[in-house]
């Protein structure tokens, strides 16, 4: 699914490194824990989360996310944007939370990798 | 065995949570430019990573040293920090003393050291309390 599309399914806005938005994601996952990022992804390349800040960012530059949803209206700061648009990071928000955000993408069918 | 292709040195801050991972970049990046096989590429990038933010968060930051030859990845990680009281205890998957404020931040879920080892060939961790701590690490590309 395109990243464009991920967005629309969740009333999204994509916020940086919009010229990404017809990247393929092929899975997703959804962690607040980078600590947990880092030990159990395999090759979901979207990241779902509630945490704000740059080392999120740094957590997905690791292991190859190139798509963080950030849910229930939280906005990444300018630090992390600079950061995302040199990785060519895609972010995008929603008003949406986690479960939620989850759900439907998981049925518009977007499964996770693990 | 095969000469070192390229020898690096970081200096890992220890007062900046926000550039913690900044060295990490750097060698994910060189070892994209050499060609490294992605999976190779990630292993390295997880365990130094979680490398560099343990020296941010507990030893107040340290040293990286990496020494990428074409078979593998060596990396030693050294910090004057206070060192490990218990190796094994710390280990154990889920077990950390990072602070809240770390939690806060993402980290501190006790997975940093298991992962490293999980990710590399030869993980060997030695510690003095009060002296600091040393972390040698090979990935074998391809392993």
């Amino acid at each position: 699914m395109k990243i464009g599309k991920i967005a629309s399914e969740i009333n999204g806005k994509i916020v940086c490194s919009g010229d990404m938005a017809d990247e393929e994601i092929t899975s997703v996952c959804a962690f607040d824990m980078m600590s947990d990022v880092l030990a159990y992804v395999r090759d979901q390349n979207a990241l779902i989360t509630g945490l704000v800040n740059p080392q999120v960012v740094r957590t997905a530059v690791m292991v190859d996310i190139v798509c963080i949803v950030f849910v229930c209206g939280k906005k990444p700061t300018e630090d992390m944007i600079k950061l995302a648009e040199n990785y060519h990071i895609v972010f995008v928000t929603t008003d949406l939370d986690t479960y939620e955000t989850a759900g439907r993408l998981y049925a518009a069918g977007l499964k996770g990798g693990c | 065995m095969p000469e070192a292709c390229i020898h690096q040195e970081y200096a890992v801050s220890g007062n900046n949570f926000a550039s913690a991972g900044s060295a990490s970049e750097e060698v994910k990046s060189t070892l994209k430019k050499l060609g490294v096989a992605s999976s190779d590429i990630r292993r390295v990038a997880i365990a130094m990573y979680e490398g560099e933010i343990n020296m941010v968060i507990h030893a107040g930051g340290g040293r990286a040293i990496v020494d990428i030859y074409l078979d593998r990845a060596e990396i030693v990680l050294e910090d004057h920090g206070k060192g490990i009281e218990n190796v094994e205890l710390a280990m154990t998957p889920g077990w950390s003393t990072a602070p809240e404020d770390i939690r806060a931040l993402g980290f501190g879920a006790g997975m940093g050291l298991p992962n490293m080892k999980k990710y590399t060939d030869e993980f060997v961790i030695e510690s003095e309390v009060g002296v600091g701590t040393t972390v040698r690490m090979t990935i074998r590309f391809g392993g």
